[in-house]
């Protein structure tokens, strides 16, 4: 393999074991879990290395895992105060955690090469420069078998407990009723969730793990409302991302994870605008359709109420019209332009007058809409 | 190190004034954040601002930190408006809305600089360290700063107190009674973004969103009343920067920024423990508390309820009998004579010869009204 294709895999890779666990992260409402995550395993990793004392241990990965699920475990315990709302107690404990990560890099920066920075930025690019060698044999980056594990462990996971992932996730209640155990469900998640950000995060830096983790699955969240839709969606979203992102990175010379997560964010901007029903476009469009009908039937109900009576003139005149609707001149000119366009009121004598077509489409709606029947 | 070093040693002094200035913004602003369920508003703001330095350090071409500052708010202020518009125009939550954002704004400032520092240009050196600012290095001019930004923050949460307040509390009220909520709305998020850009190079991204949440949440344990909550919350921002500044000066190599966060946090921990009313000792003592006066009502209920069964409702009984209707409450003897005790003490129970006890007149009494407002009889 040559370097190109080893970095895009391995950035398929993360970008499918991110959207796997990140389906269920923003499911649950816990997106900004993963932020977290990302910043309290500089901890885990700085204790870590205390105890071990080596730097390119693969321990490291599991100590910082562990910080991972400290943090969700310190966040829920103090959820469980009702002391503070669940965002606060995100924002209360990780600048916490890092800032004690940082403290301890600060105080024994002599004796750790740690890079807080390059920690939090990554840079894919490098990946391919870390090999694994087995017995002398070169087989490849060592970023790209950890990323797979990585992967096999995601995708065993999901497999085993789809369907109490599926229930803990949409009816707590009913899972514990059911004997499911929430609490078991939301730590093996979580923890997964942090052992697959320190892993990435490893490979690619701490942004493009949030990227990836939060943005396909909530692109996917956008698209359909069904589960297994929804992650083929940000797999598929994430490939795309990691791809394309590859691609724009070496045409411009720049960061490799930043722009992937540059990619993940225009990739969420044309479906948030452009996708068919619930896309902004449908449904700014929908919203003042509903506005112009609901006027038209206001309209035809005004012209039912008035017609005959003494003040008909007053009420229903063409120019008098609009003090009694009080509408925007411009929005009633609009809506009666429209009542005419559609046959549904004629004007005599300078007169608004409905027709019976328009009287039937009125009363129909009116008896839809106060559910008189 | 002592403390008169405060009012002596320029830098120190520097600083901690520095402190104290950023300690009153945030602690207003993230006041309303907490409040509005927005606390990770400051997180997310700081990270977005990334890429409006680097684009006006493209357009300027120099690292001049006003225009900086411009670029870095412009760019926090859009994804805040951005946000909000996914927040109403989908279904997305809003931290999946928040994670995204922020993830992809950040990437996208990781992009510039990486261009920009391909640039011919000995300038850019240390254009990120504005994202990760240090305390150490605040100046007089950003004290300056720092002084009217709080003047320019503060006045318009005073200007528009009842409005805030309202829209904090109950958002749909202040829509229904005619404020223009999403006026309001936007007026109060460009403050946080204010707030937290301008506290952002000195003290960087993660103490930012620190500074915005602990003092807050720390003050909630105290008060129910928001004039309060924010002047407490200010207090506990400027105390902790001024002992985080003092710690740090006074053990070598200790990083400013992360010492601030740590003193606040422990601030908020220690607020959820010890506040009155809301601490978890103070819950605990209650519980405690809540829950022997339970039992004696407990017990003397076995006793009335023996009663009612009897024909002679003051024939005492043995602590087996009374033992037998237990509701629940699992009372050892010894507990249960504890209790029969009390009620003596107090003249509800009374005890005969071999340790049979039974309800006095006063106690039967006193339990009849007891049922008699609960509206039903308890077996």
């Amino acid at each position: 393999m040559n370097p190109q294709l080893e970095i895009q895999t391995i950035a398929i890779l993360v970008a499918i074991s991110c959207s796997l666990s990140g389906v269920f992260l923003i499911l649950r409402q816990m997106a900004m879990m993963a932020d977290a995550i990302s910043h309290t395993i500089l901890l885990g990793i700085v204790l870590a290395f205390f105890v071990i004392q080596d730097l390119s241990s693969p321990l490291l990965i599991i100590g910082a895992a562990i910080m991972g699920t400290i943090t969700v475990f310190l966040v829920e315990t103090i959820n469980k105060t009702k002391l503070v709302n669940e965002d606060a107690a995100i924002g209360l404990i990780f600048p916490f955690l890092f800032s004690l990560g940082i403290i301890l890099v600060t105080l024994y920066a002599g004796s750790i090469h740690l890079d807080v920075d390059a920690v939090l930025l990554g840079e894919l690019a490098f990946a391919p420069f870390n090999r694994l060698i087995i017995n002398g044999v070169d087989i490849g980056p060592k970023s790209l078998y950890i990323m797979l594990v990585i992967l096999i462990l995601n995708i065993l996971y999901i497999a085993l407990f789809y369907k109490e992932l599926k229930l803990s996730t949409f009816d707590v209640g009913l899972a514990a009723t059911l004997g499911f155990s929430p609490v078991f469900i939301h730590y093996s998640l979580m923890s997964l969730v942090s052992i697959t950000s320190v892993a990435a995060f490893d490979a690619v830096g701490a942004i493009l793990v949030l990227a990836f983790m939060v943005g396909p699955p909530t692109i996917a969240y956008l698209v359909t409302d069904n589960l297994t839709k929804m992650i083929w969606l940000s797999v598929l979203f994430g490939i795309i991302s990691a791809i394309s992102g590859y691609w724009v990175a070496t045409w411009f010379d720049v960061t490799i994870a930043g722009t992937m997560a540059t990619m993940v964010g225009i990739l969420f901007a044309i479906v948030f605008i452009f996708i068919p029903e619930r896309g902004l476009i449908a449904t700014m469009h929908s919203k003042k359709e509903q506005k112009y009908e609901f006027a038209l039937i206001s309209l035809l109900m005004h012209i039912i109420n008035h017609q005959g009576t003494p003040r008909e003139i007053e009420e229903l005149g063409i120019d008098t019209i609009k003090n009694h609707l009080y509408w925007e001149e411009k929005f009633t000119e609009e809506i009666i332009d429209r009542v005419l366009d559609k046959n549904y009121a004629y004007i005599e004598d300078n007169i608004l007058k409905i027709s019976e077509e328009g009287k039937k489409f009125a009363l129909s709606n009116y008896y839809h809409i106060v559910d008189l029947d | 190190m002592a403390l008169s070093e405060l009012f002596t040693d320029y830098t120190l002094r520097t600083v901690a004034l520095g402190s104290i200035f950023l300690g009153i913004v945030s602690g207003t602003l993230g006041t309303y954040a907490v409040l509005r369920k927005q606390s990770l508003i400051g997180d997310m703001v700081s990270h977005a601002a990334l890429p409006g330095i680097c684009l006006s350090f493209l357009i300027i071409g120099s690292k001049n930190t006003e225009w900086l500052l411009l670029g870095a708010f412009l760019a926090g202020w859009i994804a805040t408006i951005i946000i909000n518009i996914i927040h109403t125009h989908s279904k997305i939550k809003y931290d999946s809305a928040l994670g995204t954002v922020l993830a992809v704004f950040f990437g996208f400032g990781l992009v510039l600089l990486t261009y920009i520092q391909k640039i011919p240009n000995a300038n850019q050196a240390g254009l990120e360290n504005f994202l990760f600012g240090q305390v150490s290095t605040i100046l007089q001019r950003d004290v300056i700063f720092m002084g009217i930004v709080a003047v320019f923050t503060i006045l318009p949460v005073i200007l528009f107190w009842k409005e805030f307040k309202l829209l904090s509390f109950d958002h749909d009220f202040a829509a229904i009674i005619g404020f223009s909520t999403n006026k309001l709305d936007l007026l109060l998020t460009t403050l946080m973004v204010i707030a937290v850009i301008a506290g952002l190079q000195s003290v960087g991204v993660v103490l930012m969103s620190a500074m915005l949440i602990a003092p807050a949440v720390s003050a909630r344990q105290w008060t129910d009343k928001l004039s309060v909550m924010i002047v407490l919350s200010s207090i506990f921002g400027a105390v902790s920067g001024v002992v985080g500044t003092l710690i740090s000066s006074s053990i070598p190599k200790m990083p400013t920024g992360p010492i601030i966060v740590v003193v606040v946090t422990i601030i908020a921990f220690i607020s959820m423990l010890f506040a009155p009313n809301r601490g978890l000792i103070w819950k605990k003592v209650r519980d405690y508390y809540n829950k022997k006066e339970l039992s004696t009502h407990m017990v003397l209920n076995n006793l009335y309820i023996l009663a009612k069964n009897h024909e002679d409702p003051f024939h005492p009984h043995d602590l087996e009998t009374i033992c037998l209707y237990n509701n629940g409450l699992r009372l050892s003897k010894r507990m249960m004579k504890k209790e029969l005790n009390k009620l003596k003490i107090s003249g509800l129970a009374k005890e005969y010869e071999e340790g049979n006890w039974a309800i006095t007149p006063e106690g039967f009494k006193k339990m009849e009204e007891i049922h008699f407002e609960g509206g039903g009889d308890m077996e």
